[in-house]
């Protein structure tokens, strides 16, 4: 066997190649299926003028302005309320105990359907939810549920805390990722060592070097917020509600008219959440000149023991409220007649497991099937690209960290609706492959990134070892480093299935409801519907990922159960 | 080339394409043809998906279609039947007028004018020539022939009946509203315990129509199309006794309820003290889910209720319409039918003229308890027939215009 060049005549070349293909294309031919009908353009349904009548048309359905302020506003309050926590704990507790104990539920609370999630919340928060339940009557006096809006209220309240439950384990893991590559304890000893208070230390000298790496899924986060459906259509205001689910509700009309009128506010959308990335840009800038202010005011901020208090009980908050929202589905899940204000059901059964037993397996089947065809896809472009990253010796440019961030942060809505229209045309739309690959394009970009930095810090001298004894850089590829790196390549299969069988808008618009999955079935219960089978579908969506990630851990342990090096 | 291309791609398919099926005519008159051709096929049924009930009942619906004909039933949960419609009219605008993705729909009402009026529908009426035909009530519900006014021509198959109840829990309200101005009586009374569906979902909309009944002067102007009538002047009580109603209704009216699954919730959990159904056995079909106390019983107001049919229709460009066609009848059979009027499966009335049946097929219903909340026939009262469709229209655009807020 002969070892191979870093020639042209590597196949590996084209991984970068057909990775930005599968990122950027579905993308802007899905952009050009809704800016093209947006203006007028739409031959097959007779539209063949250029016009900006449905870009004005669309802004006077009723609410329409309200949807939009919504929406931005949702965006960036989520993302200020999730980042503000997250970095008030690392600034307060990184290195404690009790941020040990936290980050212990972080990952399989991230692996959580924000389906799932949004639907424990609104068991619990509820006027007829479970903690008035808990307290009723004998401390609030109420026999009947009191008459308070907090679920679909129109300023969206509900839906920002629940956006914000599921904000925080992401950015958490971001922080604590990128926390481990921007040395934080050499600098926090060099702040310390001059005076300054831990808090305060920490966000003068860790924040503006972790911030700056965290800024993408930042900007993530504000793009999901301002056009996220499935939480909205649980938690999120009715009338009128978040922009994207009005735009959901214009793609469905029966009229063809509003096909334009749909396409015009999906540009909308895509506005809404420019200008909310846009007024958070400038947010940056104001935040890094009162910072630098701050700084040099000499202040030492020693005191800052009620701030890590707050910041303490605010995130176990979180995560406490996060573990009752799994309790109360399960109870749900479970539960006879139950009558407000009882704290429990008179009787439990297990009737709507058993009667759901034949219902889920279809659903079940299609979500895992979707999930391995898109990780699979995933893993193996990611590998490839990561290989020839190591054979050619090439860097991995910032501007290629924006493409993979691509998909994440166009709203889902503004490209998947104009995919759609493409797919009905050439009659594809309603079948596997077509969601399993727009899946793909929302796993990638995470199954990257898990991967990337474990696949890079490898210590070549196996590989070295293994090509000087004459095998092949893909044999040292397959026997060598894919085998040692078995954790991490399964960790980031887990994660990639967990995004995979979250997602609901590309099963939904690519798969014309033809291929229902777990999560499509669960959200179309919605928050109003039978709360027994929403127990059981959100904890079913819930548990398949959960069962990767323990996957992803014993496996390690049980094929390599002598060796610490590989668990 | 591309055909190529596309031939290779549909081969690696793990889950097959559509197949563009053959245009070969589907003759329901012929029918031991259409059960031949329906064998092995697979028949998207597009049905709306709120009910857990009602989903369990399509998924029974499968197994005996797999059963006696192999017709593979896959149901397309749907919050909105207007989906299906839309798919429709896409897979129309994009010329595939073969091989649709849609098979069969559960309907009525302003959906099937809207697909009649654009010719989305088979029109040999087909549905007059299905074998279980026969048995269906036409002379004693004259909602099986005229859907909304709209005539049904044979291009929509009776399913099921629905009348507008509503229904309470007698723990809590010793009598029931008997007319619009007990209900609001009630209302004002009670603040934050009643609420109505928001259109356009088909409850809530029914809802008002129900009031728009009511309220309006001369009834027969209802059985004309909207654009026919001075719209404003006609409904200006219906909005009166609405606005009326706002301000002590459950959370101010700033929200409504979703769908009938939500108020049957709202009053389980004694958050609202009234809801409504279409489906005169649903509240004793809870009770025995145990998803109501067994106090609840239901009523109707004294000047009748809305009624109505609702069919399951075919596409024009339906992939599997001899599949469809034998579900369709599967669905009218004297069996699907009792098990569907079953309070203990759904509790929704049947479409058959039930002496008309043969015998084993009078003894299934015959057979069927009445639960504790249902009411008998002699209470129902007047059946208020449905608008001209294009009220439906125009009032769940008004509704929206008035109580969405817009600031």
């Amino acid at each position: 066997m002969q070892t191979r060049n870093k020639g042209w005549g590597d196949p590996l070349i084209l991984a970068p190649v057909v990775m930005i293909i599968v990122l950027t294309g579905p993308l802007l031919a899905g952009l050009a299926g809704v800016v093209l009908p947006a203006i007028g353009y739409f031959p097959s349904l007779g539209g063949n003028q250029i016009t900006t009548e449905f870009m004005r048309e669309v802004t006077l359905k009723p609410g329409f302005w309200h949807s939009v302020h919504l929406s931005i506003w949702i965006g960036l309050a989520t993302t200020f309320i999730s980042l503000a926590l997250v970095t008030s704990f690392f600034a307060s507790s990184r290195g404690t105990t009790l941020f040990n104990r936290i980050t212990r539920f972080v990952s399989p609370l991230m692996s959580v359907p924000h389906a799932a999630a949004a639907f424990g919340f609104a068991f619990l928060i509820a006027p007829s939810g479970w903690l008035v339940r808990l307290v009723s009557p004998w401390a609030t006096g109420f026999d009947h549920p009191p008459d308070w809006l907090i679920i679909n209220d129109p300023m969206g309240q509900a839906l920002l805390f629940g956006l914000v439950l599921k904000e925080i384990p992401f950015l958490f893991l971001v922080a604590l990722s990128v926390s481990s590559q921007i040395n934080v304890d050499e600098r926090l000893q060099v702040a310390r060592s001059l005076g300054y208070g831990r808090v305060w230390a920490w966000f003068t000298v860790v924040f503006p070097a972790l911030y700056k790496q965290m800024r993408l899924p930042v900007y993530a986060v504000i793009a999901y917020a301002t056009s996220v459906v499935d939480v909205s259509l649980i938690l999120g205001p009715n009338f009128p509600a978040m922009l994207p689910v009005q735009l959901l509700r214009w793609m469905n009309d029966p009229e063809l008219e509003m096909r334009f009128v749909a396409a015009a506010g999906a540009v909308w959308q895509l506005g809404a959440t420019l200008f909310a990335i846009l007024v958070w840009r400038l947010g940056e800038e104001l935040v890094a000149y009162m910072g630098r202010r701050a700084t040099i005011n000499g202040h030492r901020h020693q005191n800052d023991r009620w701030f890590r208090f707050s910041a303490n009980t605010l995130i176990t908050g979180v995560v406490i409220i996060s573990l009752l929202s799994f309790v109360i589905l399960a109870i749900w899940s479970l539960a006879g007649f139950w009558r407000f204000p009882d704290a429990l059901p008179v009787q439990f059964t297990s009737k709507k497991w058993i009667a759901s037993a034949g219902a889920l397996w279809v659903p079940v089947i299609n979500a895992m099937l979707i999930a391995a065809t898109a990780t699979s896809i995933s893993l193996f472009l990611t590998i490839a690209c990561l290989e020839n990253e190591y054979r050619r010796d090439i860097e991995f440019t910032p501007a290629a960290l924006r493409i993979l961030y691509l998909p994440l942060i166009v709203p889902q809505i503004a490209f998947l609706f104009g995919i759609s229209v493409l797919l009905v045309r050439i009659g594809w739309d309603g079948s596997f492959w077509p969601v399993a690959l727009a899946h793909s394009i929302f796993v990638l970009p995470y199954v990257f990134l898990s991967l990337a930095a474990p696949f890079r810090s490898f210590d070549r001298r196996y590989l070295r070892v293994a090509t000087s004894l004459g095998q092949s850089q893909n044999r040292a590829l397959l026997a060598v480093r894919l085998p040692m790196l078995l954790k991490p390549i399964l960790l980031a299969t887990a994660l990639g299935m967990a995004i995979s069988i979250a997602q609901y808008l590309p099963t939904l618009l690519i798969g014309a409801g033809r291929v229902p999955t777990i999560t499509t079935e669960a959200v179309a219960l919605a928050a109003g519907g039978d709360r027994r089978l929403i127990g059981v579908y959100a904890l079913v969506q819930t548990l398949l990922p959960a069962i990767g990630f323990l996957a992803a851990v014993m496996i390690p342990r049980l094929t390599y159960p002598n060796r610490k090096f590989f668990r | 080339m591309l055909n190529k291309i596309v031939a290779a791609a549909s081969a690696l398919t793990l889950l097959a394409l559509p197949s563009a099926s053959l245009a070969e005519d589907v003759d329901p008159s012929n029918w031991p043809a259409v059960v031949e051709a329906a064998k092995g096929q697979e028949v998207y049924f597009n049905a709306w998906g709120g009910a857990p009930n009602i989903n369990a009942y399509i998924a029974w619906v499968g197994e005996q279609v797999q059963d006696k004909y192999g017709v593979t039933l896959n149901h397309v949960k749907l919050d909105d039947t207007a989906n299906a419609v839309n798919r429709v009219v896409t897979e129309k605008a994009a010329g595939r007028n073969e091989g649709g993705s849609v098979d069969l729909i559960w309907i009525n009402g302003e959906n099937f004018a809207s697909m009649k009026r654009q010719g989305l529908l088979i029109d040999d009426n087909w549905s007059e020539k299905l074998p279980n035909y026969q048995f269906a009530d036409i002379e004693g519900k004259p909602t099986l022939t005229y859907d909304f006014t709209v005539p049904v021509d044979g291009q929509e198959s009776p399913w099921g009946m629905a009348q507008l109840t509503f229904y309470y829990d007698s723990a809590w309200l010793e009598t029931p509203p008997k007319n619009l101005e007990d209900l609001a009586q009630w209302v004002e009374e009670n603040p934050g315990r009643f609420t109505y569906a928001a259109p356009p979902n088909f409850i809530g909309t029914t809802f008002l129509k129900q009031v728009l009944y009511g309220v309006v002067e001369d009834q027969s102007i209802l059985r004309q199309p909207a654009e026919d009538a001075d719209f404003d002047t006609v409904t200006a009580p219906l909005w009166g006794y609405l606005d009326r109603l706002k301000p002590n209704l459950w959370r101010k009216g700033e929200v409504y309820a979703s769908d009938t699954t939500q108020l049957k919730n709202l009053l389980a959990d004694g958050e609202i003290g009234i809801a409504m159904t279409f489906n005169p056995g649903e509240a004793s079909s809870a009770i025995k889910q145990q998803e109501l106390p067994d106090s609840v019983r239901s009523f109707v107001l004294d000047y009748g209720s809305m009624g109505n049919s609702h069919f399951v229709t075919i596409p024009y460009n339906a992939n599997a319409k001899a599949g469809a066609m034998v579900v369709a009848d599967f669905l009218l059979s004297a069996e699907a039918q009792a098990r569907k009027a079953d309070e203990n499966i759904w509790g929704d009335p049947t479409v058959l003229n039930i002496n008309a049946l043969p015998a084993e097929g009078k003894a299934l219903f015959d057979a069927l308890e009445r639960g504790p909340a249902t009411l008998a026939a002699d209470q129902f009262g007047a059946t208020l027939l449905e608008p001209d469709a294009s009220w439906a229209v125009k009032l769940e655009e008004e509704w929206a215009k008035r109580y969405v807020r817009s600031n």
